[in-house]
């Protein structure tokens, strides 16, 4: 009886696994085909830009266009791991704040 | 104006040259003038199924090339009036199909038809997209079973970004699933994706459900296609898609486990 019970849950799994595996890769699937061509050049300037803060490493940075009750979202996320550290690096800006007076550089650093 | 209805999968063997002589027959059932037309270059195979094998002269090919008119190279079938078969050739030169070659033959053929079905192969090759290209509805075959849907929902995005309707910012080609060689008696077991499986995975509309049926194998063993065996449940499916994608409301059948008396288990047609 345990060998038939065995043989007829393996059999009522089967459908549900077949689902869940087809939602995972499509979700995935999906989420780079429909993304516009410059979805990559926009994730590699991001991490440009982050990059010139904190460390940050090329995978925890994720740009991805989905569609939200009918609008497209650009969506980026931006993930830190425990050791981010700020980049200390006093001469960062090459355009002037429009009010020269407020910048500190050494501040900026420590905020980021 | 002609409607264009290619009738798609991505993934081979699922169902679409017996779909598009299925639904080519039973549109022209419906009174409406239909060409069925083999995108598949190179590998004919609506010619077999639709029965008229013997009687290929010219081909979409030559047509194309200038070689030969549309009059010459268009089958009437000799079952329906209404009914035209348009064969493709066999050449092993894959790009034969010049997508402005394509262009200006179905526009002829638009002047003359309701409805031209397109029966694309299988893949995301050239003569899959050019099938698609021109495409004013979709007919989605897909089978209750992981690669098959994978690849439907691949075709679905390409749909919606490659065709021309697409290209040119019209209104999105109409995609309709069509789940094929379904199993009510798998599905009740747990074995197959239901069809609100599939449904909910590819959210598209669904057109039919045909369940699996050995009454296809014997309509393309005799070239007849399968919509004209109205006894069989994969016959009756397929009016019903016809019927509804012609915007009847027909209730969806063969979704649930049909009780076979023992008169039809001995003696009954699948």
């Amino acid at each position: 009886m345990d060998f038939l019970r065995f043989l007829f849950g393996r059999r009522q799994a089967s459908a549900s696994i077949a689902k869940e595996r087809l939602q995972l890769v499509l979700a995935h699937e999906r989420a780079g085909r429909d993304a516009p061509d410059f979805l990559p050049a926009l994730q590699r300037d991001l991490l440009a830009v982050i990059g010139k803060y904190v460390e940050i490493r090329e995978d925890l940075v994720r740009v991805t266009i989905g569609r939200q009750n009918g609008a497209s979202v650009l969506e980026i996320n931006v993930e830190f791991d425990g050791s981010a550290k700020p980049i200390e690096r006093p001469q960062r800006r090459a355009v002037p704040r429009p009010k020269p007076a407020t910048r500190r550089p050494q501040a900026d650093a420590n905020s980021a | 104006m002609a409607h264009v209805i290619v009738v798609t999968s991505g993934k081979g063997g699922v169902g679409k040259t017996t779909t598009s002589a299925a639904v080519a027959a039973g549109l022209a059932m419906k009174g409406k003038k239909t060409v069925v037309i083999d995108f598949d270059v190179g590998l004919r195979n609506l010619d077999l199924v639709m029965g008229c094998e013997r009687r290929v002269v010219f081909d979409f090919i030559n047509v194309i090339n200038g070689d030969a008119n549309l009059n010459q190279a268009l089958i009437r079938d000799k079952r329906l009036d209404q009914l035209y078969v348009f064969p493709t050739s066999q050449t092993r030169d894959k790009d034969a199909l010049k997508r402005n070659g394509v262009e200006k033959v179905l526009d002829e053929l638009k002047q003359s038809f309701d409805y031209i079905v397109c029966d694309s192969p299988a893949g995301i090759e050239h003569g899959a997209l050019t099938a698609l290209y021109f495409a004013d509805s979709a007919i989605v075959v897909t089978n209750p079973e992981v690669s098959s849907v994978r690849d439907s929902d691949r075709i679905i995005g390409i749909l919606a970004a490659k065709s021309r309707r697409a290209e040119r910012g019209e209104a999105p080609v109409n995609v309709h699933l069509l789940l094929t060689r379904y199993s009510a008696e798998r599905v009740a077991k747990g074995e197959m994706l239901t069809v609100e499986d599939v449904q909910e995975i590819l959210s598209i509309p669904l057109l039919g459900i045909i369940p699996e049926s050995e009454s296809v194998l014997r309509a393309s063993n005799t070239g007849t296609p399968v919509i004209f065996d109205d006894q069989s449940p994969a016959g009756r499916a397929y009016s019903d898609a016809v019927a509804r994608f012609l915007g009847e409301t027909r209730e969806m059948r063969f979704v649930k486990p049909e009780r076979r008396s023992l008169f039809r288990t001995l003696f009954g047609r699948a």
